[in-house]
């Protein structure tokens, strides 16, 4: 039976399980979007098209699943792009469907044109540009495959108006063989072997993990493996979650932001296992002064992570989870020492933890970021879903909110997006109606997708958003007081508009919390409201992201609350 | 250090671009680049000459080995390899120098592959000492334009230990 390539597209979603679509449409997607009309398919109108990019990004990371989202020619195409890289960043499965001028006309700068397979080349793990309606359900069941696969991705589909309109028969292929793409998921057993040496003769170990350990699945494993081996745990902002927030042997998250413990640990350590992280500049400071005693073992899918940034002593490739499990299989000790060599070194580790523990001035009587951020985590149950945008608002979240479950925290963590926070925070009430999502958000952020209130609204979804209103670009603002003599260029958000009027423009319920005493019950209100709520959050002005590693620092040089003089803190 | 790396790829339009883009972007640089059909017409190789130490020339051939179109990369460095390049080359001539022009060419047997009056243009393959030269020798005599592959290279069948 022919059909039209608006059809074939259709069919070809549906066969890949795909049940919703962040979109907006536009003059060539017109069969496409007359074609989704027919099928009963759902598809959710964002206001701009970076918020279905984001908000198909959420909904993959709190999933699982490959995110979909869909922009028309041109402009739309370009207003995915920021939206594209994100997911290219933090490893998200994604695939973004472009409109494109007929194919006759391509390269005539046409209305409505642009060059998107190039313009996005350096930020998708591959990409197509469809020629014919025949060609479509094998590039689909493809770009799907390589989305999800080995390190996932986002792919770009390109198709040109007239490829919507050109029949042919729905012929898909039974399976997927791409001779260049074959990713490597087991890891070599030799290599595996040589890590557990590693671990029988070091001292003073510590596991780092990162995002791969929510991708893969691995936290039962994970846990398994650092408690039959007595090793602590530290996580990088996209591995929160990963590991148990209140497991003993959390050092909660490392790096820049991190906390005095996990960076302590880090740096006296003798052996680090990194797993599914990649040595992000914002983990390792310095890499020169990065953990000087330790041997570095680098477990990750990707063979082009290891060695990247930090010389790795031990690599193995392969998926995370699968290389857990081998680990676990095999001996850890022979001798009881051990046992004791690591009571030892646990000891240190907890002593460094209660000598700074992450503080802020709790008898403060303005609102205190980070109080918000505990009473958030105390309020809501261990499966919420809580995102961010970029910035003070995000290390705020990943310092004082307990995350128990992988796939709870979404951000924007390599790319560092402001605008993602909120429309993510969409997608994953999409894939999750029942759970409670929460939006994290700064008064700079928000609105750089404050138009996604229309679309919360629309649906009437029960998406929070909480922004902890500072009327600054805080953590600009922190950088310029302590590296720029406080001289605030372009920071200060004193323009703000009346965040709840905008919500109630939009017909979204507005909270405005300027107490401490009010803190919890506004908090509450908005938990406990059926539909969506925007809660804006009046905040200590000047308050600081602590501990910090300045940039180019060592990471056991954190500087304290206080120390604006800027000398590093051994 | 120099490195040559043979690159297999699919044979689509957009590939050499993707390439490309991964030196530019991840500011690896490209010395020389050849890429032709193979024997399978959906099959195309890249032979691409580029410069870096050991943790530049690693992550080249894995972020290139990452490339969905990238069948298979190998750095040949480790292997013994017969390399080519050529050049076209056309040169003043004079009749005063017309006899040195020809004795250079001949004891590098070159090919004379058009004539003017007062021109030769050669033909020269070989490796980039012999290339280099040629183009030495006969710079002297006024080169009015030079135009040069990339290298081809290809695994020596015995590795001669």
């Amino acid at each position: 039976m022919q059909m039209t390539g608006a059809e074939i597209l259709v069919k070809a979603l549906q066969d890949e399980g795909v049940e919703i679509i962040f979109g907006y449409p536009g003059g060539v997607l017109l069969d496409f979007y007359d074609a989704l009309f027919k099928s009963g398919m759902r598809h959710i109108l964002t206001r701009h098209e970076q918020a279905a990019a984001h908000a198909a990004d959420g909904f993959a990371r709190s999933s699982g699943k490959v995110g979909v989202c869909m922009a028309t020619s041109g402009p739309g195409a370009t207003n995915l792009v920021t939206g594209i890289a994100t997911a290219q960043m933090d490893s998200v499965p994604l695939v973004a469907f472009t409109g494109q001028v007929p194919t006759h006309m391509i390269g005539g700068d046409a209305f409505q044109e642009a060059d998107i397979i190039g313009i996005t080349r350096p930020i998708t793990k591959h990409s197509y540009l469809a020629r014919s309606a025949a060609e479509l359900p094998k590039i689909i069941q493809e770009a799907f495959h390589i989305a999800s696969t080995g390190r996932p991705g986002p792919v770009v589909i390109d198709l040109p108006k007239d490829v919507f309109q050109d029949k042919a028969k729905y012929d898909r292929p039974e399976a997927v063989n791409i001779r260049g793409y074959k990713p490597k998921v087991r890891g070599h057993l030799p290599q595996i072997k040589r890590v557990m040496g590693e671990i029988r003769k070091a001292r003073r170990p510590v596991i780092y993990a990162g995002g791969g350990i929510v991708i893969s699945g691995a936290t039962a494993d994970l846990v398994k493996f650092a408690e039959k081996n007595m090793i602590p745990v530290t996580n990088t902002l996209l591995g929160l979650g990963g590991f148990p927030g209140d497991h003993p042997l959390f050092l909660g998250m490392l790096g820049m932001h991190g906390t005095y413990q996990a960076n302590m640990t880090i740096h006296e350590s003798d052996l680090i296992i990194a797993i599914g992280a990649r040595f992000d500049d914002r983990v390792t400071g310095n890499v020169a002064k990065f953990a000087p005693k330790a041997t570095i073992v680098h477990i990750d899918i990707d063979p082009s992570a290891i060695s990247k940034n930090i010389k790795v002593h031990i690599p193995v490739v392969g998926d995370v989870k699968g290389v857990l499990k081998e680990m676990n299989k095999l001996q850890t000790g022979e001798k009881p020492v051990w046992k004791e060599i690591r009571s030892k070194w646990l000891e240190t580790v907890k002593e460094w933890g209660e000598e700074r523990p992450l503080t802020y001035d709790e008898k403060s009587r303005v609102i205190k970021p980070q109080y918000v951020i505990e009473k958030l985590c105390e309020l809501t149950p261990d499966d919420a879903i809580i995102t961010t945008e970029v910035g003070q608002n995000q290390m705020w979240v990943a310092q004082f909110y307990k995350f128990m479950k992988p796939r709870t925290l979404l951000s924007s963590g390599g790319l560092g997006t402001m605008g993602y926070g909120f429309p993510a925070a969409m997608g994953a009430q999409f894939a999750f109606p029942d759970r409670v999502v929460v939006g994290v958000a700064g008064d700079g952020s928000i609105q750089m997708n404050i138009q996604e209130l229309a679309t919360v609204a629309q649906h009437n979804i029960p998406v929070k958003i909480i922004i902890l209103n500072n009327c600054f670009l805080g953590m600009v603002r922190q950088w310029q007081e302590l590296f720029y003599g406080a001289r605030y260029s372009s920071t200060c958000l004193s323009s703000n508009p009346d965040f709840v009027k905008v919500a109630e423009a939009f017909g979204v319920k507005g909270i405005r919390i300027t107490e401490k005493t009010k803190v919890v019950e506004g908090l509450k209100e908005a938990l406990e409201h059926p539909g969506p709520v925007l809660v804006d959050c009046q905040v200590e002005r000047e308050e600081g992201v602590y501990p910090m590693v300045p940039a180019g620092a060592g990471s056991a040089e954190m500087m304290k609350k206080k120390d604006k003089k800027l000398k590093a803190v051994k | 250090m120099k490195h040559t790396i043979s690159v297999t790829v699919e044979n689509k339009f957009g590939v050499l671009a993707r390439i490309a883009g991964l030196f530019s972007g991840r500011g690896f640089n490209i010395e020389s680049l050849s890429v032709g059909e193979t024997l399978d017409p959906d099959i195309s190789r890249m032979t691409i000459v580029t410069r870096g130490d050991d943790r530049i020339i690693e992550q080249v051939t894995k972020q290139l080995g990452k490339l969905v179109d990238v069948i298979k990369v190998a750095d040949l460095i480790d292997t013994s390899f017969v390399d080519r390049e050529m050049i076209l080359v056309k040169i003043s001539a004079t009749d005063k120098t017309k006899a040195d022009i020809l004795r250079i060419n001949e004891i590098f047997r070159g090919k004379i592959v058009d004539i003017s009056p007062a021109t030769y243009t050669f033909e020269i393959t070989g490796d980039q000492g012999k290339i280099g030269a040629f183009i030495k020798l006969i710079q002297p005599f006024g080169v009015k334009e030079i135009v040069r592959t990339g290298k081809v290279a290809i695994i020596r069948e015995m590795n001669g230990e």
